[in-house]
């Protein structure tokens, strides 16, 4: 095991270590990670999305897709606390988080990429990878501020995972560089890796080949596979690609005006008449 | 009697307030941006007015249309030379830019007139009051008193300044209303604040509208100098800020980027503004009319007409 | 070393030097006496540009409302050393040292509280706000009268207390009329105040809580979305900031032999800001170099041409409107990409020339 694993393991203390456990008890079982029933959202007249029911087991990774303005980004925004679903419940790894705030939500483990890529554009790289580090620090802030001895360990720690991170995406180059100036791929990744620092159990991906070659998105899919078996992630990912989507989803969600439209492996339901026709129209 | 005298001064400098926070509500509808030097352009609009006025070769009404063409003028210059150059710009630059406006008019006029306050001749000098009530002979309107030789005092009198500050900005407020809704350029304008990128799409001149946008502001922000510099006859160049800052306050009391909110909220806050100078303290009257920003942003941020706008994910 | 360290190293040991060559200078009689209230009157500034810099540089909020802050720091702590001093014969060091802490946990305790719904708001709303609580402090302290007599304080509001044992009479606060605290406050008191402000400010930013501060500033959405509570380090960041005016407000009190509440008005808090932004937002460095050149340079030229003198805040309006415009305005940005990109082919070219003639 790496050296970011076993750095992960001390700043993380409990919360890493119940999760191995349960990791370990399940090996690669079907345990749920992540259960959706019968989400719904309101805006005024709009039902955005409707009665949805997602079930995600552990390691596994998942699509969600369906044309534009489908509602798969309102899901990713219930699904992490941004809106409030009007009815349904939403249990991660068995607990109930329907209706928390984003904060509490990414405590309990569920992390996210963005659409339109949020970068803290005036940090560094390092440091947006870091801000993610911000809840596994325990260091307080009087202690930041009379520099006492556990934040230089606590800090030391936190670059060196950071760095691992950054590594993973071969942005380690790049560690002192703004964000901001970064090429458009390597955004795309930095969030990866910021999402991944607050070390979820869940990682939400929206549109991550969005604006990106096939090149790139064929990196891509090989670093989502090894984020996935590196991390014993579970990810759920939004893509129009549908190179990547049949490349690495094992199953897929449909979505189609804010409803299920079909849902199952992604070979059959890729090839189910009503997704066709939903996509090219009749 | 005093309560009825202090209501209507109350409405008089609440109108003088509703016409400033129509030039922020508006320009915040369309630019999303709080232009900080529309008090600096009462400001500029009260000493062209007064210049003007003081000029021998100018009659009282050239004078006021020198003063509103000053104003619309500078307030179009403005939008072009420094705001819109960051009409993409994070809202940080924006609004320190505005106050960096508003720094360079005050001290232009702090240069070019002085720190000394001049006293302003109201454009109804020498007019009778518009009311004087003379307790068991009734009321008199547009004339001067005509019980001097029996000594008696009026026990109510509404002066011509506070008359003309509630005609003038009901029917300006009329006016605009009439003109945002029924003609071409203020549905334009009205696109424009709903959603800048569809009305571009639409075929609707944007910069233009938004420069139309600030010349109404600043024309009204010019009527209003001059009936303000009228009922609290001086000028220095720290006039417009406070009651820009106050207008301000009404336009988020009524809720920012609406109409008539900014008219509800301007009159409402003059007369908050003129009844706590009265019956609570003349030191406090501006902490009170802060305090009641504060307590509407708590308890109701988008004002009593605003709408709600959330940020999209 | 880390970038940071490195800067905030040279930015302290530069505050450091030149406090060291300035009380060399003055304790050798080289400065009169004008100087040296010059450099007391600055370093105040420096304590108050730098705290705001936290608020508007790395927390990303305009606040104008600083000097409301200073305002708290100064009456709060006038009450405190006239009271140590007059009533409790304190000594003086012993009464100045709890009357500087004093008001900095009194404008820490108001920021706490003004900021539990400032921080709700974001942008020009929050501005506005600030202002509005600025304003209120003011009036506030326009407003408090405390005297002292033998039977102890008296507190009136809007009005003077009554019946006050004349011959035992202090008073303490006058409202309006402002009020005369001891003249405590030199050189190296204010010195050593700012160099501790310093430390505090950049331990504070080059730390998990200053980092999550910048990350809210950046893209709030995405502070949440990786666990980081906004509201509660807004609220740090700004009480902080409030704390340390305060504390600047402190040394002004006691540096004047009488001050008005309404010095702490809205043009102070934009004159602050102003050194902020002149100075570059989140450079704490650029903020202490602007105070200096801003507020020396008007004074040094006095001597030289009162003409200049004026025109200098003219001058300070226009450098902001043109900074904003150049750093933020996309026609110069292209402008100042092209430049940049125009000397990078230089540089590569000559580059180019040297390498291919050592290959060759």
């Amino acid at each position: 095991m790496s050296e970011l694993k076993k750095n992960t393991a001390e700043v993380q203390g409990e919360k890493e270590a119940a999760k191995k456990q349960a990791v370990g008890s399940s090996e690669k079982s079907n345990a749920t990670m992540l259960e959706v029933r019968e989400l719904s959202i309101q805006f005024g007249g709009l039902r955005a999305v409707d009665g949805l029911n997602l079930k995600i087991k552990k390691h596994q990774l998942y699509g969600l897709i369906g044309p534009n303005g489908a509602g798969k980004t309102t899901v990713f925004n219930m699904l992490t606390g941004v809106y409030k679903p009007t009815t349904g419940a939403i249990f991660l790894d068995g607990v109930n988080i329907t209706g928390k705030s984003p904060v509490e939500i990414n405590k309990s483990g569920i992390a996210r990429t963005f659409q339109n890529i949020r970068l803290f554009k005036e940090m560094s790289v390092l440091d947006n990878v870091k801000v993610g580090m911000q809840n596994s620090t325990k260091y307080t802030t009087i202690e930041g501020i009379l520099r006492l001895p556990r934040y230089f360990k606590e800090e030391k720690l936190m670059t060196e995972r950071a760095v691992e991170l950054l590594k993973v995406f071969e942005l380690n180059g790049e560690k002192n560089a703004l964000s901001a100036n970064l090429p458009y791929g390597k955004q795309r990744k930095l969030e990866i890796a910021r999402a991944l620092a607050t070390n979820p159990k869940l990682l939400l991906l929206d549109e991550p080949a969005a604006g990106m070659n096939p090149n790139e998105t064929e990196e891509l899919m090989n670093t989502i596979r090894f984020v996935r078996d590196k991390f014993d992630m579970t990810i759920l990912l939004i893509e129009h690609d549908m190179k990547l989507v049949s490349g690495i989803c094992e199953e897929l969600t449909v979505l189609n005006f804010g409803q299920e439209l079909a849902q199952g492996e992604t070979s059959a339901v890729l090839n189910d008449p009503k997704v066709i026709t939903a996509y090219l129209g009749d | 009697m005093s309560f009825i005298s202090n209501l209507l001064n109350g409405i008089s400098l609440g109108s003088i307030y509703a016409l400033i926070a129509l030039g922020y509500t508006m320009v915040y509808g369309i630019a999303k941006m709080l232009n900080f030097a529309h008090g600096d352009i009462i400001m500029v609009g009260g000493y062209a007015a007064f210049i003007t006025m003081t000029a021998n070769w100018c009659p009282l009404w050239l004078s006021m249309v020198i003063t509103v063409t000053v104003c619309t003028v500078l307030g179009v210059v403005i939008e072009k030379v420094a705001y819109k150059p960051l009409r993409s710009s994070p809202p940080l630059a924006v609004l320190i830019t505005a106050i960096g406006v508003s720094y360079l008019l005050q001290n232009i006029a702090l240069l070019t007139q002085t720190a000394n306050p001049k006293t302003f001749t109201s454009i109804a000098a020498g007019a009778p009051p518009f009311l004087q009530v003379f307790s068991g002979k009734g009321a008199v309107f547009f004339q001067t008193n005509p019980y001097t030789e029996e000594g008696l005092k009026p026990s109510l009198t509404i002066s011509m300044e506070t008359f003309l500050a509630i005609v003038v900005s009901v029917a300006i407020m009329v006016a605009l209303t009439l003109f945002i809704n029924k003609t071409k350029a203020g549905r334009a304008m009205m696109a424009c604040s709903e959603d800048r990128g569809a009305a571009q799409l639409m075929g609707i001149n944007v910069n233009g509208t938004i420069s139309l946008t600030f010349a109404i502001g600043s024309a009204l922000a010019a009527v209003a100098a001059v009936l303000m510099c009228s009922a609290y006859p001086q000028i220095s160049p720290y006039t417009g800020s406070m009651p820009g800052i106050k207008a301000f306050v009404a336009a988020v009391f009524g809720g920012i980027g609406s109409i008539p909110g900014a008219m509800i909220g301007g009159v409402l806050l003059g007369v908050i503004e003129i009844l706590s100078k009265f019956y609570i303290s003349s030191q406090l009257s501006d902490a009170i009319v802060f305090m009641v920003l504060i307590v509407v942003l708590i308890v109701r941020p988008t004002g009593i007409m605003g709408k709600k706008i959330s940020e999209k994910v | 070393m880390k970038k940071t360290t490195k800067n905030n190293l040279i930015t302290f040991g530069g505050t450091l030097i030149l406090c060291v060559v300035l009380g060399i200078l003055m304790q050798a009689g080289k400065l009169n006496s004008m100087t040296m209230g010059l450099m007391v009157t600055i370093g105040i500034y420096i304590i108050a540009s730098t705290s705001l810099n936290l608020t508007v540089g790395v927390l990303g909020e305009l606040s104008l409302g600083h000097a409301g802050f200073m305002c708290i720091g100064a009456f709060s702590s006038a009450t405190v050393s006239q009271i140590l001093i007059n009533n409790a014969g304190a000594p003086n060091w012993l009464a100045f040292t709890l009357a500087i802490l004093f008001g900095a946990l009194m404008a820490a305790i108001f920021g706490f509280l003004i900021g539990i719904p400032v921080m709700r708001l974001r942008g020009d709303y929050l501005a506005i706000v600030t202002l509005g609580f600025g304003e209120i402090l003011k009036s506030l302290f326009n407003n408090i009268y405390i005297t002292s007599d033998k039977n102890g304080l008296h507190f009136g509001f809007t009005n003077p207390p009554k019946n006050i044992d004349t011959a035992t009479k202090l008073e303490i606060l006058r409202g309006p009329k402002g009020t005369s605290a001891p003249d405590l406050t030199n050189f190296w008191v204010v010195a050593a105040v700012l160099l501790i402000c310093l430390i505090i400010l950049m331990t504070f930013i080059d730390s998990k809580s200053g980092r999550a501060c910048m990350a809210v500033r950046d893209n709030y959405i995405a502070a949440q979305s990786v666990g980081i509570n906004v509201t509660k380090f807004r609220l740090m960041a700004f009480t902080l900031s409030a704390a340390i005016a305060g504390a600047a407000g402190a040394l002004y009190m006691h540096s004047l032999a009488n001050m008005l509440p309404k010095k702490f008005d809205y043009n102070m808090s934009i004159l602050i800001l102003v050194y902020v932004v002149l100075g570059g937002l989140g450079s704490l460095r650029g903020s202490i170099i602007a105070t200096i050149v801003l507020y020396a340079i008007p004074g040094l030229l006095r001597g030289i041409n009162q003409e200049i003198v004026n025109y200098r805040m003219l001058i300070y309006a226009i450098i902001l409107i043109c900074l904003m415009l150049w750093k933020n305005a996309p026609v110069f940005i292209n402008m100042r990409e092209k430049i940049k990109a125009k000397f990078k082919n230089k540089k590569n070219e000559a580059a180019d020339l040297t390498s291919g003639g050592a290959e060759a």
